[in-house]
């Protein structure tokens, strides 16, 4: 396998353009007569298939729910970064682009962030003119605000939804296209392979998730933005469905997965209540702005009320080792002193497995100073959530808060095109690894899944056809397409009869996550991930001999559709942990035990500035690992300190 | 923090398929605890039911956390539960007592015919976006955003309207089922902008015709819509739509074709 980033080169600002320019396109008049599938419909695969339909292709989308404005690009709270310097504070495309590689640990490719930063303008310009209600000040003008400890103030915002606004907008130009006729939708639909003719991806295999009918989706490309793969882990901040199925099947078929151990971890979600928990919620950060974060100071503690601890017996231990930030420390040193803390049986609340992995997060002192109506003006929907799903009231006792997976870096390994390693297979969005290196900055996540949606893809999706320009018809009857979809009935046959049927998917899932969260999670070490590699493929076995799943495949049956996609985090687990274990550096989101100076990260530029991109080689416990070089010319490395 | 233990007995609707006929069903769920959300307890009995040979329960959800719109059931009569402002998902068990009876039923609407057990089909609202809840821009064609200001005022309106989840707890709680509420917001949302104004006649009339094709009843003012939205969706969104409504009927002369439900 040879991966070529296929970067233009020359001045950074003028690359995209040069691309463009030097790329192919398909005349209006040709455009129907070429079938493009999209699997997804969140903000890339929405915004895709929407610009794609209406530049007149052929496009045929789907996805698992049951209406593509229900994707979890949805529950996105904060914000969207765009360099529009509308507050006149010095922003610019070049530092939104500098923040990003930084923000990044220097584990991104230059060329895509700064085409990134630059669709950043164009996106807004888009959703304003879509009717997406962002807020504005009292002339009439955008309202922004500085978001994730950015210096600039360059977060576009919809109150707390801006995700399901966002959302709202693509799905509404992808409702005009499928009335208009050029886009198919397919709902409750899920995309269990990839279809690979003479070397092309040439259409997908779906399950009909209301018929069970297993069928062949032919054309003459394939678009993946089918999301990110924290469910892993089980409890994450995802919704229930996500799942990497998509992307890990494409991978099967040859596509690279790039760096699939750089996961984000945020800090501030609400913990877990009990072993019977199913996800968990992210709670704004800008809670950090006010409150204060503490465990008690002694073990005995832990089961007292807070109320009854007296400040003495307080750790605020943010505070005392990080005097300059406090309880502003980026997201990974905040989370990264939660799990320790904990650790040394400092952690609070309800004990779960054994465990008590809860802090507090303590409103008492800004309450005192600001007032409650002054709390109650800036968190008040905050609280009022933390509330419904916990029964305590932030205004009468701290909250009780714990790191969780909310994001995920790696995926698969794309050009600057956004195609894979399988030519005609192309990945936007959260699917694909390409923008944020190893750590991604608040408000960047819709920027990206747009950017790709609205203005990458339609463009180099074009370029690939008008490359191509005809492929060889492809039938239903090509062994290519028949081998395809009986592997994917073999399967299902085989998941639905397990030899010795005993556990639900969730009792694998549960174990499975717990694994990968304490051994691949905030903090990984060789010794644990060597056991997590030991562990995994046992736990995959037993899975594999003791899934049980009622009723057929031939109906609307939810247990399978989660069987499936558990069989599938267990091949991704394993290659988190090979890939966590291969990289004997600490940067971003993957922090090594090992590779730390007084509890900083300490990142190897010389021997890790490589994007791992892993090819799968049959055995899921034996990928190769190619290694495409990242160079810097625009923003030298540096190293993050926040002591 | 106070947590303890419910036994709960579960009426649950169960229907196999869209074609066959549905019946209650009645489950135990043990020790449940008061921090569970429903939805949790919901699949603790499932899990139970599945290591016993039992089909489990099917239900639409996906967020988990109030805000993409896929769950809701009709829990003891009222859509999404007891709970104000909630989505099933966000219900807890705190709101139960120990004993009590619980009835699940699906959305119950013409609109929405059950897929199975209290997964409904909710497409016909995805149909009434198509027929024109959206404005026609170009991808790469929208002038510079702050060329247009926009009142903070009508923008924060727009805002409330745009919070719809599109869940259809409106429809199930109507007597008429109506999906007035749901097609009102979306109206509503897009004609309180400047950007929506060109598509604005239409858009009412399009919308409205084809919600009435989808077999959704009217509106008679009962305002169970307002009170069972999750989102606070207000109900004098529908007064803006019919006067959307009304104008362009006035000035439009063109007929505007209703589509069918497929």
């Amino acid at each position: 396998m040879e991966l070529r980033s296929n970067e233009p080169t020359g001045p950074i600002e003028h690359r995209w353009e040069k691309h463009k320019e030097a790329s192919k396109l398909v005349a209006p008049a040709n455009r129907r007569k070429y079938n493009i599938i999209v699997v997804g419909s969140g903000l890339a695969g929405g915004a895709a298939a929407a610009s794609l339909g209406e530049m007149g292709y052929n496009v045929q989308c789907f996805c698992y729910q049951d209406s593509p404005r229900r994707a979890h690009s949805i529950a996105a709270q904060g914000g969207i970064n765009a360099a529009k310097n509308y507050q006149n504070d010095g922003d610019s495309i070049h530092r939104l682009f500098y923040d990003t590689v930084k923000g990044g640990d220097f584990r991104s490719r230059e060329s895509n962030v700064y085409r990134l930063a630059q669709m950043s303008v164009s996106i807004i310009d888009q959703c304003v003119a879509q009717g997406v209600p962002f807020a504005r000040e009292y002339g009439g003008l955008l309202a922004n605000r500085s978001f994730g400890g950015a210096q600039v103030s360059r977060t576009f915002y919809a109150r707390g939804q801006t995700g399901q606004q966002l959302l709202l907008g693509a799905y509404q130009a992808l409702s005009r296209q499928i009335e208009a006729g050029t886009v198919t939708m397919n709902t409750r639909t899920e995309m269990l392979d990839v279809i690979v003719h003479d070397g092309r991806a040439r259409g997908i295999v779906t399950r009909c998730m209301k018929t069970g009918k297993v069928s062949a989706q032919i054309a003459d490309m394939v678009v993946l933005c089918t999301g990110g793969y924290g469910n892993v882990f089980y409890l994450s901040t995802n919704a229930k469905g996500c799942n990497v199925t998509a992307a890990w099947r494409a991978h099967r078929h040859g596509a690279a997965f790039a760096n699939p151990c750089y996961t984000q971890i945020h800090p501030t979600c609400i913990p877990q209540g009990g072993s019977y928990q199913s996800k968990l919620t992210l709670m704004s950060e800008s809670l950090r702005n006010d409150g204060r974060v503490w465990v008690p100071r002694k073990k005995e503690d832990v089961t007292k009320r807070p109320e009854d601890i007296p400040e003495a017996d307080r750790y605020y231990y943010l505070e005392e080792r990080y005097p300059a930030f406090g309880n502003l420390v980026p997201r990974d040193v905040a989370s990264r002193n939660a799990l320790y803390v904990t650790n040394e049986g400092l952690g609070v609340g309800p004990e779960v497995d054994g465990e008590r992995r809860a802090v507090y997060l303590d409103f008492a002192d800004a309450i005192n100073r600001l007032g409650e109506q002054m709390i109650r003006e800036r968190y008040g929907n905050l609280f009022e959530m933390y509330e419904r799903i916990t029964g305590d009231s932030p205004y009468e006792t701290p909250m009780r808060i714990y790191p969780a997976t909310h994001y995920t870096m790696g995926g698969l390994w794309v050009d600057y095109n956004l195609q894979t390693s399988i030519p005609g297979l192309f990945a936007g969005g959260e699917a694909n690894f390409s923008d944020h290196g190893a750590n991604r900055l608040g408000a960047s996540a819709l920027m990206q899944g747009l950017a790709d949606g609205y203005f990458v893809l339609p463009f180099t999706v074009g370029n690939y056809l008008g490359e191509v320009r005809t492929l060889p018809e492809l039938g239903e009857d090509h062994p290519d397409v028949t081998k395809a979809v009986s592997s994917v009935e073999e399967r299902i046959q085989r998941l639905m009869n397990a030899p010795d049927p005993k556990h639900a998917p969730e009792y694998f899932h549960r174990l499975l996550g717990k694994i990968i969260w304490s051994k691949c999670g905030m903090s990984r070490s060789k010794e644990g991930l060597e056991e997590a590699l030991r562990e995994i493929p046992k736990l995959r076995d037993q899975f594999w001999r003791e899934v049980k799943i009622t009723g057929s495949g031939a109906e609307l049956n939810q247990t399978l559709e989660r069987a499936g996609r558990v069989a599938d985090f267990f091949e991704l687990g394993e290659l988190m942990c090979i890939d966590a274990l291969d990289r004997n550096e600490s940067c971003g989101g993957h922090f090594r035990e090992e590779y730390e100076e007084n509890g900083e990260a300490l990142r190897d530029d010389e021997n890790y500035t490589y994007v791992a991109a892993w090819e799968w080689t049959g055995n899921a416990s034996e990928p190769r690992l190619h290694k495409e070089p990242l160079t810097f010319e625009y923003v030298k490395p540096t190293k993050r300190s926040y002591k | 923090m106070s947590d303890h233990l419910l036994n709960l007995t579960l009426h649950v609707w169960r229907q196999d398929g869209p074609t066959q006929g549905g019946r209650f069903e009645t489950y135990q769920a043990k020790d449940i605890t008061t921090h569970m959300s429903f939805l949790e307890m919901l699949d603790v009995v499932n899990e139970e039911l599945i290591e016993k040979g039992v089909q489990p329960i099917a239900f639409d959800h996906d967020c988990r956390e109030g805000i993409c719109g896929a769950c809701g059931m009709v829990v003891n009569g009222m859509a999404h539960g007891p709970q104000k402002l909630t989505t099933t998902c966000q219900l807890h068990m705190r709101q139960f007592n120990d004993g009590d009876e619980i009835w699940l039923e699906p959305w119950r609407a013409s609109g929405f015919p059950v897929l199975r057990d209290l997964v409904v089909d909710r497409s016909a609202f995805d149909r009434i976006i198509q027929a024109g809840g959206y404005i026609s821009i170009r991808t790469g064609s929208a002038p510079e955003a702050n060329e247009l200001p926009v009142s903070k005022a009508d923008a924060d309106k727009a805002m409330d309207a745009a919070e719809c989840i599109g869940c259809g707890a409106c429809v199930a709680a109507c007597p008429n089922a109506s999906a007035s509420l749901f097609t009102a917001a979306k109206v509503s949302h897009l004609s309180l902008l400047p950007q929506g104004q060109a598509e604005r006649r239409d858009r009412a009339q399009k919308m409205v015709a084809q919600m009435d094709a989808e077999g959704f009843g009217s509106c008679t003012n009962h305002g169970e819509c307002e009170a069972a939205c999750p989102k606070g969706v207000s109900i004098r969104w529908i007064a803006r739509m019919n006067r959307d409504l009304v104008r362009s009927l006035i000035r439009t002369d063109k007929p505007v074709a209703s589509r069918t439900a497929p």
